[in-house]
């Protein structure tokens, strides 16, 4: 599954299209801890949290993330958008919480066979 | 090829702009894209820590045919223990830091575990250099 068929599928916000539309999504993570995501979390994944200052974007930029989604409806700031415009970040958004949204991401991801685990 | 930068304490805006300009570069010499992972997000953990941690910082890296070695420097607290700073969950971040998600004890553990060598030296009240090295597989 692509990142503009989640996109589709979960009916997301598209703040910034970024370079990753076509990607394949690899599966997902969830967390606001930037350490575990670096730690943790592989490449092509879609990462959903709540931080959504700017180094959101190098963390999604250094690990190769396909996506982030920004839970809560929250509108990053303009200098968040620019970096991730730059980065070519893909940054999505959904007024749904954290738990749902992964409950959604994780429901579309095997029905497709994107999640190997 | 030798690349220098020089980082601000708390200065979180540009956190991360090093290992993004480094990850660049090593993209543009065609490394595996693994190796490239690692040694990006072992810089990341390492220019975090000067921004969390330090008052300002700088970073020396060096490539080679067959290795990447970073070395950073920082004027700092410094670490007292570093046995203890290297234990999973330990932390000494302020609550300001850790509200941006930093701070969770996960630095220097991911820092050990995206590098083939690290080693810390440091002087309390004077400062930090960590060591970080990545071999390069023919």
């Amino acid at each position: 599954m692509k990142v503009k068929e989640l996109v589709k599928e979960l009916n997301l916000e598209v703040i910034n299209p970024g370079e990753n539309m076509e990607r394949t999504i690899s599966g997902g993570y969830a967390s606001d801890l930037l350490s575990d995501v670096m730690g943790h979390s592989k490449p092509d994944m879609v990462w959903i949290t709540l931080q959504a200052h700017v180094n959101v974007i190098a963390v999604a930029s250094l690990k190769d993330l396909a996506a982030i989604i920004l839970v809560h409806g929250q509108l990053p700031d303009v200098e968040v958008i620019e970096k991730a415009r730059e980065e070519g970040i893909s940054l999505l958004g959904t007024v749904s919480d954290t738990f749902l949204t992964a409950a959604k991401v994780y429901e579309s991801l095997h029905r497709n066979g994107n999640d190997k685990r | 090829m030798d690349l220098d930068y020089n980082i601000e304490g708390g200065d979180f805006t540009h956190a991360g702009e090093a290992s993004s300009h480094l990850k660049k570069i090593l993209k543009s010499l065609n490394l595996d894209s693994a190796l490239i992972r690692r040694t990006v997000v072992a810089m990341y953990e390492a220019e975090v820590n000067v921004v969390a941690h330090a008052w300002s910082g700088t970073i020396h890296v060096n490539i080679q045919p067959d290795h990447i070695q970073i070395a950073v420097r920082d004027s700092g607290p410094g670490i007292t223990d570093v046995e203890l700073a290297m234990q999973k969950g330990y932390s000494t971040a302020s609550a300001a830091v850790r509200e941006m998600g930093f701070g969770a004890g996960m630095g220097l553990p991911n820092i050990k575990e995206n590098s083939d060598f690290m080693d810390i030296t440091s002087e309390p009240g004077n400062g930090t250099i960590l060591k970080i090295v990545n071999r390069i597989k023919p």
